[in-house]
């Protein structure tokens, strides 16, 4: 699996969708094409709905790796 | 029955005498885009609006139609449709004029194929997976008032097994649905596909999701989320369920056929609708004419000759329903 690190970093725990898709946006738009943005996301609806939407943007999620509770995503800015 | 009966002798009487009159076109009324109000002389204006879609054009049209011959307010209906109510029948000449000129026309009521209902489908709704909006133009332009000799019979088409236009609930609906498939070799065994699956359809088998066919309602949102590409859409179509209705004795439709083309849902609309026409009896629903002659019976005349993927046991059709409160379920 890829090895990237993350230029920036999002602890979504506890913040509901959409909520937690608009915070990875705002940041997202703030980052470079390419760069990747590492995201700890809630299982259940969030996990269900956020990699979904982020992918329909363009955005390509490289990593996914489940820790206690939660996940942990990286994702990379569109081209 | 029977006093609705003759008091619908005598409106289409006094239309008949109305519509010589004013020189209208008596099968016009008759279509039943003008419908009877509670209020005498005034009439509630059917638009004809397939899938919700109205051009700006018409609505400023049905908006100067409300100011002019009602009362300044339209009603939208629970099946899409804009209505002009308090129209004096006076001025139906004026009405249809005003209509032609931006190409549009009243619907219909009494016993024929409705103006078919749809969901923005795939065009701007991310749920969709097919086109809702074409397919409902193209059956609205070919089936719309189609006589049935027995009652109405209604059409709609949802994008997704969300199922906005609860097919569930028309003569006929169409209902879109893919069939996933996963390139094993692209597959990095992310789990995001089983995590996106509200069925629990996915499971993993060692590093891959592994699908099950009897738990997958085929809403496509593994393929959605899937971030590379490995799980794709290996077959996308119409689920076709018949026999549903509303209203004081509500019906839940059948799934009869899986992953239909456009042009196989031609087809099931116009071998059903003549298969309703000979068998219905008086102004019975064909819900109600299955009921009375069997699913089975349905299948083998119009499902099976079509050639299509039969949904024909019952158990394949578990998947789609939640169960409880069904009045009749054991």
């Amino acid at each position: 699996m890829t090895q990237n690190s993350a230029e920036s970093e999002l602890d979504l725990r506890g913040v509901l969708c959409p909520l937690n898709f608009v915070h990875i946006k705002i940041k997202l738009e703030e980052m470079n094409s390419g760069d990747v943005l590492e995201v700890l996301l809630d299982d259940g609806e969030p996990m269900r709905n956020v990699p979904k939407s982020l992918k329909q943007e363009g955005h390509r999620i490289l990593r996914v790796a489940p820790e206690d509770g939660h996940y942990r995503l990286l994702i990379q800015v569109a081209e | 029955m029977e006093s609705s009966q003759s008091s619908m002798e005598g409106l289409k009487a006094e239309l008949r005498k109305e519509s010589r009159r004013l020189k209208l076109n008596f099968d016009e009324l008759k279509s039943g885009g003008f419908i009877k109000q509670t209020q005498k002389d005034l009439f509630t204006v059917r638009l004809r609006c397939p899938g919700g879609r109205v051009t700006a054009d018409k609505m400023r049209t049905a908006a100067a139609i409300a100011d002019k011959y009602g009362r300044g307010e339209v009603h939208i209906t629970v099946r899409q449709s804009v209505e002009v109510p308090y129209v004096n029948y006076i001025h139906f000449d004026a009405v249809a004029e005003e209509l032609r000129a931006v190409n549009w026309s009243v619907a219909s009521c009494g016993a024929r194929v409705r103006v078919p209902t749809a969901c923005a489908g795939c065009s701007y709704n991310p749920n969709g997976l097919v086109d809702t909006q074409g397919i409902c133009a193209e059956v609205d332009r070919r089936y719309f008032g189609t006589p049935t000799g027995h009652h109405k019979f209604k059409m709609s088409f949802s994008g997704c097994p969300i199922d906005c236009f609860r097919t569930r609930e028309m003569d006929l609906g169409f209902q879109g649905m893919v069939e996933p498939k996963l390139l094993e070799d692209l597959c990095n065994g992310c789990q995001l596909c089983v995590k996106g699956c509200e069925d629990k359809a996915l499971r993993m088998e060692g590093d891959l999701p592994v699908r099950d066919d009897s738990l997958c309602v085929g809403c496509g949102d593994c393929v959605k989320v899937c971030p590379v590409d490995a799980m794709v859409v290996a077959r996308r179509g119409w689920l076709a369920r018949v026999g549903g209705r509303h209203g004081k004795h509500p019906l839940f439709a059948y799934e009869v056929a899986n992953f239909l083309t456009d042009d196989q849902v031609y087809a099931l609309i116009e071998t059903t609708v003549d298969w309703y026409r000979h068998h219905g009896e008086g102004r019975e629903r064909i819900g109600a004419v299955i009921g009375r002659i069997g699913l089975n019976t349905y299948l083998d005349d119009v499902v099976r000759p079509l050639g299509v993927e039969i949904v024909a046991q019952a158990d394949q059709r578990r998947k789609y329903w939640a169960g409880g409160n069904l009045y009749d379920s054991k």
